[in-house]
């Protein structure tokens, strides 16, 4: 049914009714909506047969999730920013024993200097834990593609991770059609795990591998993701046959096909760029945008079609890696086979900074113009930059970056409007 | 009467002009066949509505319940049949501490997640806040200003504002009286709310009520009801009277 309503809501909706058996909660902001009403569909009823557990931080979240998992049972839950990075070494291990636990991370900043608005930090820092990473361009799809994520999880034993940006997403009010319970039962199979800690036919699950059959456990992670290239295409095509609307796969190009630049993201700022990519093609400039919907496994070779061999390329990054540059820049360029010469990258949206509809036209006008560095900040504020470096430069105690940086702004502390 | 409502549809009914085939993005069938792509909006946005779209923004202080007017905002655009788009800028959250939230209503599908910079419409719940926010930020001379206040523009310093916008476009609302008076509570989204219904097409009032019933219960949802169709009535008689005021000066 079609409804004005947040997105935590709606996702917190799909999850119910996906009908998880244990949804382990710890709250952290911007994630806390969906599990709060998660923990209100238990207790009122609405979702029957599921434990809802509140644990002491995201370390316990993980871990519970993963002896639920190897348990029998649909497991659930969600994080962000340091969250997940308390979480971490749980959050490979799922990857690693290959159980199919569903986690949506409200994408955010991780600190210092302490943040709690959106960016994609969180997200990269677990890139290669062995989860499959999804991201949400709209509320509507992060709804979708975590009702695909407990199928796609469940028939690759392998855990999926449903990212959509924190605050953007999760706090936003939108037209959302939150899927009836006949349609999920009809797409998400009851939970048929491939391992299982039963006493009746006792098994262990975890054990310590050596050098001997390491690298051979850690392929078949891989050999799992490159089977979740197809798998993934062929959710999102039972999903539109039985929800009646295409949502999630792979990539998500939008008048590329005839582009002399290609923008390429991921998440709720794609929907903003293919507003501006309608207005420069209003001016008659070739430009369309490539959204990845499906970041991990990276789809090298849907991303190397739809970016074709002559489009100049604009990766457009809410990440980046200290003392090196772009992110995605990397995947993309591989995807590119290495041609770096005609890739761009813009780091935009720290931190929560708004990415405007200007901005982005202006990284659009540079690209025309070819005035785009190989590497540039969004709107950076290079006096306020530069005036850090010469203090710096001046004396050896120069103090905090974060103090100095907000006393030259005259800010007392940090915070919007 | 300003204008005539848009009819509402009943709670949990799908707005008309969803019902008529616009609807939202993420519906489109698309016009890219493979599965490999995700959800995508049509090349050209279906056009059809005679109503502008309509960027607003609501300033306010932790604890007034900006971002609920926000969301009630949109949720009466819904049901109004149109596409509604709401979401808060959020600071720490502090009571007391400077707050804003935006809504965009559109009768095509809404994709943009930029911040609300230049306001068709500026909802002010705090008076305390024109001296200290950069408020007027972006509002154009055709923009729309309602002010949260008992005491005349001129008394707030907002001479420079008025004479920027067009006659007529910034209008009190004695938001927080209304509120205490029919809620018991100085919360003056309500009102606020009912005097935008009045003085813009972008919500009908029985929208608003709808919206209001909805998210709160009984006496409460009486309460918000009854201090936006009083916003809703000051407001309209204030605009109805206009230009015979502005003959006899």
């Amino acid at each position: 049914v079609l409804q004005e309503i947040e997105g935590s809501k709606a996702v917190a909706e799909a999850v119910a009714a996906c009908r998880p058996q244990v949804v382990c909660a710890y709250p952290i902001t911007p994630q806390t909506h969906i599990v709060e009403a998660i923990g209100v569909l238990t207790k009122s009823g609405r979702l029957i047969g599921c434990q809802f557990m509140n644990v002491e931080s995201e370390f316990a979240a993980m871990s519970v999730a993963i002896g639920a998992s190897a348990g029998g049972a649909r497991a659930y839950t969600a994080t962000a920013s340091q969250g997940l990075l308390f979480m971490i070494e749980a959050v490979y291990n799922a990857a690693g024993l290959g159980l199919p636990i569903v986690m949506t991370l409200a994408n955010r900043a991780i600190g210092a200097p302490i943040n709690i608005w959106n960016d994609h930090s969180d997200a990269m820092a677990v890139r290669d834990a062995g989860w499959v990473q999804l991201f949400a361009q709209s509320n509507q799809e992060a709804v979708d593609l975590h009702v695909q994520a407990f199928r796609l999880a469940e028939a690759l034993s392998l855990p999926v991770m449903v990212c959509m940006d924190g605050y953007i997403l999760t706090h936003a009010i939108e037209p959302i059609d939150v899927p009836s319970q006949e349609q999920v039962d009809a797409f998400v199979p009851p939970f048929s795990p491939r391992q299982l800690l039963d006493p009746q036919e006792p098994v262990s699950i975890g054990a310590m591998v050596g050098p001997d059959a390491f690298t051979e456990v850690r392929y078949l992670g891989h050999a799992k993701q490159l089977q979740a290239l197809d798998k993934i295409p062929e959710t999102a095509a039972v999903f539109a046959e039985i929800f009646g609307r295409r949502s999630g796969g792979l990539v998500s190009p939008y008048r590329t096909d005839d582009a002399d630049i290609i923008v390429v993201a991921m998440g709720s700022i794609l929907g903003t760029i293919e507003d501006v990519v309608d207005r420069q093609r209003d001016l008659g400039r070739r430009v369309g945008v490539l959204g990845i919907t499906t970041f991990r496994p990276f789809p090298l070779q849907a991303v190397g079609q739809a970016l074709g061999s002559h489009a100049r390329i604009v990766v457009i990054e809410k990440a980046f890696s200290t003392g090196f540059g772009g992110i995605l820049t990397t995947d993309v360029a591989m995807a590119m086979a290495g041609d770096c010469s005609r890739l761009s990258t813009v780091v935009a949206g720290l931190g929560g900074r708004p990415v405007t509809e200007e901005s982005l036209a202006a990284v659009l006008d540079d690209a025309v113009h070819g005035r785009l560095e190989p590497l540039q900040f969004l709107d950076l504020n290079l006096p306020l930059v530069e005036g850090e470096l010469a203090r710096m430069l001046g004396t050896q105690r120069s103090g905090p970056h974060a103090e100095n940086i907000l006393r030259d702004l005259g800010t007392a502390a940090s915070g919007a409007l | 009467m300003p204008r005539s409502n848009a009819p509402t549809t009943e709670a949990g009914h799908q707005p008309d002009a969803l019902q008529a085939g616009h609807q939202p993005d993420a519906l489109q069938a698309g016009h890219q066949p493979d599965a490999r792509t995700s959800i995508t909006s049509p090349a050209t946005p279906v056009v059809s509505g005679h109503r502008r779209p309509v960027q607003v923004r609501l300033h306010g202080r932790g604890g007034q319940g900006v971002v609920t007017a926000a969301e009630l905002l949109a949720v009466a655009a819904f049901h109004g049949a149109r596409y509604a788009q709401a979401f808060p800028s959020f600071g720490s959250e502090r009571s007391g501490a400077p707050v804003a939230a935006f809504c965009r209503i559109s009768d095509t599908p809404i994709r943009t997640r930029a911040p609300v910079l230049n306001p068709d419409i500026l909802v002010v719940q705090d008076a305390t806040l024109v001296h200290q926010v950069d408020l007027f930020n972006g509002l154009g001379e055709t923009g729309l200003m309602l002010i949260n206040t008992s005491r005349s523009p001129d008394q707030l310093g907002l001479e420079s504002i008025v004479t920027r916008l067009k006659p007529g476009r910034v209008i009190t609302v004695a938001a927080t009286e209304l509120a205490l008076t029919h809620l018991g509570r100085p919360l003056p989204g309500a009102a606020l709310l009912g005097a935008l219904a009045a003085a813009s097409d972008a919500i009908g009032i029985d929208a608003l009520t709808t919206a209001l019933s909805e998210r709160f219960s009984g006496s409460v949802g009486a309460g918000n009801v009854a201090a936006a169709l009083a916003a809703y009535q000051n407001v309209s008689i204030e605009i109805e009277e206009a230009p015979a005021r502005a003959a006899r000066n």
